[in-house]
């Protein structure tokens, strides 16, 4: 973890071994009326260049939160502690002025609600030219070039009649591939995908996410997959990280979170999903009760109240992360299930 | 089974312009018949095809899954049958009694026998309201019952749908959970009886883990009432996990309906397949970018295509399919497909299409009158 020379030259990559982002210790504390809400507690990550990362858990489970603050983009007076370190660079103390040269530019996201993301009163095109001038400082006539090539780049069609259209004058689907074309503006090495295609249809789900996949591989970028859905981050991950009460429950390569997971609530996670393949009838199994209140959590483990394997250890402090057998697999479990089923995978 | 010949009728309007499709014969017993359902909404002087023939039926304690892309028509499907807001065209048959054509203080009286819950269940609860309040609020229309009687049949069905009521009967619906909510909205439909729930996205805006409450409840609640379900939903994978039979809707259209294990794994539409092919698999040993992907995007409703409504979209599409609505065929045991070319042979006995012909196309325009017909 040796402190790497600051450089903000934009276009740097990371040393060779080194993660183009690495998360550590990353806490966020928020003030509400009841007392400070933990919505992020400890948490740690790495992600190197052209890999894909998901992360998985249950509505509140700090999804939002994290890529947000990777982002830095954290609610109004919370207290952000730990550190981001993006291409050797540590974001949670840039400045403002060199902070611009990261968020939005080397560090792009798409977020769930297009229409959060896209201004409804401008065009389409006056939206994405906007951002290459400010951020690349090119010309008019060339922004619009990099408009119509962008959009073609989403596969919308006759980019051209596109550029003057305005938001609500496309569908759903079409929104969402702007937000990424706007993303995508100034070629950034990592892109944060928020619940991206979460509101969209199935088929047009996949269309979406195999354009990000096919993007990936043609410009080598690092990508963030946010999803509460373990189908989506299944085919479409190198590495997994579940997300429990703010807190990291386990991380894995994708084959061995489904296959050798040693965590009880990722096995839950698991269990819950309802598949196509599963015979009629056959429900998915519930997780009882609900996820924590951050506000007010006792100590110990946070899955402690609905978990099936909980002991009276369990309620004392919170379990620090345990290596797995695999050397990227961390689980942070005191009674995890027992390794058998993955080592015979 | 598809050869039991079965009276039905076909309606029609002086606004039809397309000509009615032949449905698949009703079965024996069904509770619930929809027959020909149009519906057609006037937007800025232009008509939305929201609904365009619509058949099918649903026996006592049966569950059928709606499913198809934002747009296609569930929700106004849904809607249509409890008569929010009254169909353009068609019939929706209660226990032999078009409901259609009743009249408001009629159809009131029938109200409690068909109930509805909704995807949002935060936004359909009134918010000043208590929850014990909320979920007697519909027994109130059927008849008063007395305060002490009141609140007993409130815990009651708050215990039935799994809440305590001493911990939410004070409680108001921001004070709540969204699985919370809407396990308060399944128990208000249930205070009044119903024989049909019609549930639109029950579990679209909840989490897997509380989707799997939701529709474990669900599917307990059906056995113990005798409920028969209509299960609007988009997600594929929620709807084979609960569903008997499945429709699967495009462009106000029925593509293909079955029974869920023979529509999953048999798919005869090409639509039914290209939807099937875009779930994702919880498999990390599966390619998602291997299966084929639809292009292009559900058309406009305002001009629906002409002949097969997926034509613009479908792999097989011939020029047969820009000229000639399908019909629905049977491909297997209550099994029916409207396409030309259908990815399952059809049965040899199954052109539904005769005398749906004449029946659609032939028929004089201006008549509101039912006209019965045998299928053979
Ligand atoms: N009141 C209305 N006025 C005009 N058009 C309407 C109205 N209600 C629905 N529509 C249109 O009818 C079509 C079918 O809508 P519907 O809400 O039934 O779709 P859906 O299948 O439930 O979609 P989703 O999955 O998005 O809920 C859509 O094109 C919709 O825009
Ligand atoms: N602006 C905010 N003020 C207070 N609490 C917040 C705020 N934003 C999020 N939270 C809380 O932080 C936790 C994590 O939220 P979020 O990251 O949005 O979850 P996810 O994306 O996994 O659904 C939740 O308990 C949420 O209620
Ligand atoms: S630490 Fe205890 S409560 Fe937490 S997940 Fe492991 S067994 Fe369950
Ligand atoms: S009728 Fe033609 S266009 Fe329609 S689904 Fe069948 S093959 Fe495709
Ligand atoms: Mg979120
Ligand atoms: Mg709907």
């Amino acid at each position: 973890m040796a402190a790497l020379a600051d450089t903000a030259v934009v276009g740097a990559s990371a040393p060779p071994g080194e993660p183009l982002l690495r998360v550590s210790g990353l806490t966020v504390d928020i003030p509400t009326p009841r007392g400070p809400l933990r919505a992020l507690d400890d948490v740690s990550f790495e992600l190197a260049p052209h890999r894909t990362l998901g992360l998985v858990g249950e509505s509140g489970s700090g999804k939002s939160m994290l890529v947000r603050t990777i982002m830095g983009i954290s609610p109004a007076r919370s207290t952000v502690t730990g550190s981001v370190r993006f291409d050797g660079v540590e974001l949670t103390s840039l400045p403002r002025r060199a902070a611009r040269s990261y968020w939005g530019r080397r560090i792009a996201m798409v977020f769930q609600d297009p229409t959060t993301s896209l201004n409804p009163v401008l065009t389409v095109g006056r939206q994405l030219t906007e951002a290459t001038r400010a951020h690349l400082g090119l010309g008019r006539a060339r922004a619009t070039e990099r408009a119509v090539e962008l959009l073609d780049l989403v596969s919308i069609p006759e980019p051209r009649r596109r550029l003057r259209q305005y938001p609500h004058e496309l569908s759903g689907g079409m929104r969402q591939r702007v937000t990424i074309a706007m993303a995508l503006a100034c070629d950034p090495d990592l892109l944060i995908a928020d619940e991206a295609t979460t509101a969209l249809d199935v088929t047009v789900q996949k269309q979406i996410l195999d354009l990000i996949a096919g993007i990936q591989r043609e410009r080598g970028l690092a990508l963030i997959l946010v999803s509460h859905d373990l189908g989506v981050v299944a085919g479409r991950t190198d590495d997994i990280a579940v997300l429990y009460g703010g807190r990291v429950a386990e991380r894995a390569s994708t084959r061995v979170l489904f296959a050798g997971h040693r965590h009880p609530y990722s096995q839950a996670l698991l269990a819950a999903v309802p598949r196509l393949d599963r015979p009629a009838g056959a429900a998915p199994r519930t997780i009882p009760g609900t996820p924590p209140d951050l506000v007010l959590a006792p100590p110990g483990c946070r899955f402690a109240p609905r978990c099936p394997s909980a002991e009276d250890d369990c309620h004392r402090a919170a379990p620090a992360p345990r290596p797995g057998a695999d050397p990227t697999h961390a689980y942070a479990c005191l009674h995890p299930i027992p390794t058998t089923k993955a080592e015979r995978r | 089974m598809t050869q039991t010949t079965t009276a039905h009728a076909a309606v029609t309007q002086p606004a039809v312009t397309q000509p009615a499709m032949a449905q698949a014969p009703a079965r024996p017993g069904a509770l619930l018949r929809v027959e020909h359902l149009v519906q057609r909404y006037r937007a800025r002087g232009a008509v939305v095809h929201a609904v365009s023939d619509v058949s099918f039926d649903l026996l006592p304690g049966e569950c059928l899954g709606l499913v198809g892309e934002s747009g296609c028509g569930k929700s106004t499907t849904g809607r249509a049958i409890l008569q929010l807001p009254r169909p353009t065209a068609g019939r929706v048959v209660l226990d032999g009694e078009d409901l259609c054509a009743l009249d408001r203080r009629r159809l009131r009286h029938r109200r409690h026998r068909l109930q509805m819950i909704f995807q949002d269940p935060v936004a359909a609860l009134n918010p000043r309201r208590r929850v014990r309040d909320l979920v007697v609020e519909g027994l109130d229309i059927q008849r008063q019952l007395p305060g002490g009687e009141r609140a007993a049949r409130a815990d009651a069905l708050l215990r039935d749908v799994g809440l305590d009521p001493e911990l939410v009967g004070d409680r108001r619906p921001h004070e709540l959970s969204g699985g919370q909510c809407q396990r308060v909205a399944i128990a208000r439909a249930l205070a009044v009886g119903p024989d049909v729930l019609v549930c639109d996205e029950p579990v679209a805006s909840l989490d897997v883990s509380v989707q799997a409450q939701v529709l474990t409840l669900l599917a307990r609640l059906r056995a113990e009432h005798r409920l028969a379900l209509l299960f609007v939903a988009h997600d594929l994978a929620v709807v084979r996990a609960v569903v008997d039979r499945v429709a699967v809707m495009y462009l106000g259209t029925i593509a293909e309906i079955g029974p869920v294990d023979a529509v999953y794994d048999t798919p005869a539409h090409p639509y039914t397949r290209a939807l099937l092919d875009a779930v994702p698999v919880p498999d990390p040993a599966v390619d998602p970018e291997q299966a084929p992907s639809l292009t292009g995007e559900l058309p406009s409703p305002l001009a629906p295509p002409s002949g097969c409504p997926f034509r613009t979209r479908c792999p097989r599409a011939a020029d047969r399919c820009a000229a000639e609505r399908p019909l629905p065929r049977a491909v297997g045991p209550d099994h029916h497909v409207a396409c030309h070319f259908p990815l399952v042979d059809p049965l040899p006995d199954s052109t539904s299409g005769d005398g749906s012909h004449e029946d659609g196309f032939g028929r004089p325009a201006g008549a509101g009158e039912r006209a019965g017909r045998d299928r053979a």
